[in-house]
């Protein structure tokens, strides 16, 4: 190996200016040669004398041209680890298939928003990221040019060569040791949509050849030497804690290495920053330490604990009467107010007024939440599935009194998300473990502590009021009680807003000791059933075409007069047309029942349309067509199976999903109890996109709200009921078609 | 603890386990054999499914006594090279979104095709039906359950 020393200071200069710049941006060499099995060039500087973690950044080029693009984001299935590296990959200019990707570890310094949640890492990522590949691309061009003695702006790039004009070329990877020693330019330009070689085009899932040959992957598949595992008992209900527990029998078992407890140091955590308080227990906890998981999960089952009520333990039919008190009451916060809806109702011809529930869900991530720490005098040695690595590290960092800098954290691919891997409450407490034991340490959940230590979806119940006046609706009240969090303080500018001229929203919550948190698409997962179904009564009620009705309204906003609205009247006019079309609204034969949906949430804009038929008197969802505008698709392969995953989660989370308590303590804990959709439910979709070259939206969320609100309305025309409760399946009765219209 | 002999992607192997240890976890933990996923335990999500003498079983609810002299074929051991025609399947139509359930269901499959090669629509919902995918990759895997049936030998 050659040493250079004053290239490893230039070097060092380059990635600190990146930073600064903002793009993060590095060109290194394939130092671990991870990617492919090609001959790695020996490479021209000092790399003893770096500190390697400078290298984890964005882009690494090898002499041999071999590119490496790290993925900054948690990839929970929502398809970021294929579809991030693609838009750097499109303004670097190389080709694709030459291209292997990596998760990039959490690196606060370099990476900017490393989270996965709110379909957002491609919309916060979208210019960064191709900066950083145009910037890379700039360099490596004046590089070469300098090396010819002509112009940059003489010289083309395909697949990752570069061409003069005399039509000499010289590959990326014969000037990446100059080009990294460049200045890096403040903004490059970047490319139009019509010259994309690599957006726009399938990309399969850049782990598809892991995945399907079964390669450790995911949290649970991470092992380390010496690591051990552990299973904790956790309180058996919200509202309980530890008194005492005996271990005798569980210490005896096989494979047992330790029984320890926990909870002081989330305590203290929990003094030092609150933020975090409705999110773990503060409870103690019972943790066997095990050669195997199978061992640990048996131990745990013999430990006899005491367990002591800490706080109320509440159950879903108080939850049910608290949050009928709170709509009837006058404890609400109002979200936004236009107009006078008092007045509209008292001046109103007619008066519409219905109230939607919700229950409480949990995620059921098929991958158990589990989480690895190491804890060492040296540093803490994190790994595993997380939405948010950085604010986990943090924590951490809080709780065991460690600097930053001494957490290192590595994100597994993860068996979804879905809200769930946000909150981490797992990493809080294998960093306690292993801090306690100081070993490698494994925390696993089993099914039933996955389900019985949700985070969940809280319920909630929507009071809707409409009035209408001379053909129009000239009022619309809607009051929103819930458990813990209102789901209104992020969305009261949403449609209708902006739509009526009395508009209100107001808010009331219930302070309950359960956790809640995230759910796929918060804020709306429940709330855009509710809506769309009360649109759709409104305009029977007002008998005028549904979709006009929606038409109509659309026409009212004013986006440029009132800066608050967050969604486009004529992106959602395009999705609503573009769906009557595709759908075949309302020219199927009479065997088929429709029901019609439009939404904004996630900043993307959809409409969807349910096929229903009947089969042996009960109403079926065939098929759902989807439009959506979501602007620029990166990777439409992946954008397909997000919205049809979507669609899917959002039909069968409506018919069956429901967890219930008694005595704080859900009454499901596995799939024998809790429904989930599976095959034969599941019905075709249909995905239109609708054109554009506008900046591209997140596709995570934004398709599963409208899905529930679009199978309810088709199932009203079905069966003439409307379903005011989800899960749909709650009420059996209104699924059946009325025995008249059989005989006939 | 006891020893066992089994059987596993065509080699001999010995584990020492404790006679209640499901399949899974032996797999998983001692034979390092992580493909095969654990989502349940109870045998309704399918994550863990694997061949015993070719027929598709839950491996969580398998005991080692109950594999003894049999067969078992995991993920990793589907073909050598990950091109048996069902993984082949799965590349081309890109089934995966997480991942996590998709080995459970790429050993339905296969095992499914071996006694139904030239199946329905509805044949092939029926015999995916008790593998949960929570990211309702649903119509990918019927999809290529069919394309895969017609590249069966």
């Amino acid at each position: 190996m050659s040493t250079n020393k004053p290239n490893a200071l230039s070097r060092r200069a380059f990635i600190r200016n990146s930073s600064i710049a903002g793009g993060g941006m590095v060109i290194g060499f394939n130092l671990f040669q991870a990617c492919k099995p090609k001959v790695i060039a020996e490479p021209a500087i000092d790399l003893a004398s770096l500190d390697y973690n400078d290298f984890n950044a964005f882009i690494k080029i090898a002499d041999n041209g071999a590119v490496t693009i790290f993925s900054p984001n948690p990839e929970i299935g929502q398809g970021v680890k294929t579809s991030m590296p693609m838009i750097i990959a499109e303004e670097l200019d190389v080709a694709w298939k030459d291209v292997c990707v990596e998760q990039g570890i959490l690196d606060t310094e370099n990476y900017q928003r490393q989270v996965a949640g709110g379909s957002q890492s491609i919309r916060f990522g979208w210019d960064a990221l191709r900066q950083t590949g145009a910037k890379a691309k700039h360099m490596l061009v004046s590089a070469a040019a300098a090396r010819w003695g002509v112009n940059p702006s003489e010289c083309s790039v395909s697949e990752g060569v570069i061409t003069n004009a005399a039509g000499e070329t010289l590959g990326y990877g014969d000037v990446v040791n100059e080009a990294a020693l460049l200045e890096v330019p403040e903004e490059v330009p970047l490319k139009e949509p019509s010259e994309y070689k690599i957006m726009g085009k399938d990309a399969s899932n850049v782990d598809i050849n892991k995945i399907v040959t079964g390669k450790p992957l995911f949290g649970l598949d991470y092992k380390t030497d010496g690591m051990v595992y552990a299973a904790v008992l956790r309180p058996p209900a919200f509202g309980k804690k530890l008194v005492s527990y005996d271990d005798s029998e569980a210490r005896a078992m096989s494979g047992v290495i330790d029984v320890v407890s926990i909870g002081e140091k989330v305590r203290g955590l929990l003094a030092e920053d609150p933020s975090f308080g409705s999110k773990i227990s503060s409870s103690d906890k019972v943790v066997v330490i095990a050669e195997s998981t199978w061992q640990a999960m048996k131990a745990k089952e013999a430990i006899k604990a005491i367990w002591e009520d800490d706080s109320k333990v509440e159950s879903t039919e108080e939850h049910d009467k608290i949050l009928n008190d709170l709509l009837d009451g006058n404890k609400f916060e109002t979200m936004r107010s236009d107009g006078n809806v008092k007045k509209a109702f008292a001046e109103a011809d007619e008066i519409l007024e219905r109230t939607y529930e919700s229950p409480f869900l949990p995620h059921n991530c098929m991958e158990p939440m589990n989480f690895f720490a190491n804890v060492t005098d040296e540093k803490v040695h994190l790994v595993g599935p997380i939405q948010t690595p950085a604010w986990k590290a943090g924590l951490v960092s809080k709780m065991l009194g460690r600097e930053e800098k001494d957490i290192h954290l590595e994100m597994t691919r993860m068996g979804g998300g879905f809200g769930r891997r946000l909150y981490g409450d797992f990493v809080i407490e294998a960093a306690e473990i292993s801090d306690k034991i100081r070993k490698p340490v494994k925390v696993v959940y089993s099914r039933e502590d996955d389900m019985e230590d949700g985070i969940y979806r809280m319920a909630i119940k929507y009071r809707i009021k409409a009035g209408i006046k001379d053909g129009k609706i000239t009022g619309y009240y809607l009051k929103e009680a819930a458990v813990n969090s209102n789901m209104y303080g992020l969305i009261p500018n949403f449609f209708p807003a902006g739509a009526i001229e009395n508009y209100q929203v107001d808010a009331a919550n219930y302070e309950s000791n359960i956790t809640t948190g995230a759910w796929r698409a918060p804020y709306t997962n429940f709330l855009a059933y509710a809506e769309q179904s009360f649109f759709d009564e409104l305009a029977e009620l007002m008998n005028v075409d549904k979709i006009q009705l929606r038409l109509d309204l659309l026409d009212n906003v004013k986006p440029e007069e009132d800066e608050r609205i967050q969604y486009s009247p004529e992106r959602m006019k395009e999705v609503i047309k573009t769906a009557v079309e595709k759908s075949g609204w309302g020219t199927k034969s009479k065997d088929v029942y429709q029901g019609f949906v439009n939404y904004y949430c996630h900043n993307t804009h959809v409409a969807e349309v349910a096929d229903v038929e009947i089969e042996n008197g009960e109403p079926v969802v065939k098929k759902i067509t989807c439009v959506v505008d979501c602007g620029i698709v990166v990777n439409p392969m992946g954008a397909l199976n997000q919205i049809e995953g979507g669609v899917i989660d959002g039909v069968g989370h409506s018919m069956y999903g429901e967890l219930q308590f008694k005595d704080g303590r859900p009454t499901a804990n596995n799939f024998d109890g809790y429904r989930l959709i599976r095959m034969k439910e599941a019905p075709i979709v249909e995905t239109h996109f609708i054109q554009n070259d506008l900046s591209p939206t997140g596709l995570g969320e934004p398709t599963l709200p409208p899905a529930g609100g679009a199978i309810a309305n088709a199932f009203k025309a079905a069966t003439g009921n409307r379903l005011y409760k989800q899960p749909f399946t709650k009420t059996p009765e209104l699924l059946k078609v009325p025995e008249k219209e059989i005989i006939g | 603890m006891p020893t066992y002999q089994i059987k596993v992607n065509g080699a001999s192997k010995t584990v020492d386990v404790a006679e209640d240890t499901p399949v899974l976890w032996v797999l998983r933990d001692h034979l390092d054999l992580v493909g095969t996923k654990y989502g349940c335990g109870i045998g309704q999500c399918g994550a863990c499914t694997v061949h015993v003498d070719g027929t598709a079983m839950r491996s969580c609810s398998l005991t080692l006594s109950q594999i003894d002299g049999k067969s078992i074929t995991t993920i990793e051991g589907l073909s050598e090279d990950g091109t048996h025609p069902v993984q082949e399947a799965w590349k081309e139509v890109d089934v995966p979104q997480c991942g996590y359930c998709q080995a459970g269901q790429i050993m339905t499959a296969s095992a499914f095709l071996e006694t139904n090669s030239n199946p329905s629509e509805e044949d092939v919902k029926n015999a995916m039906h008790g593998n949960i995918c929570r990211c309702s990759s649903y119509s990918r895997i019927r999809k290529a359950v069919m394309i895969a049936a017609e590249n069966m030998d």
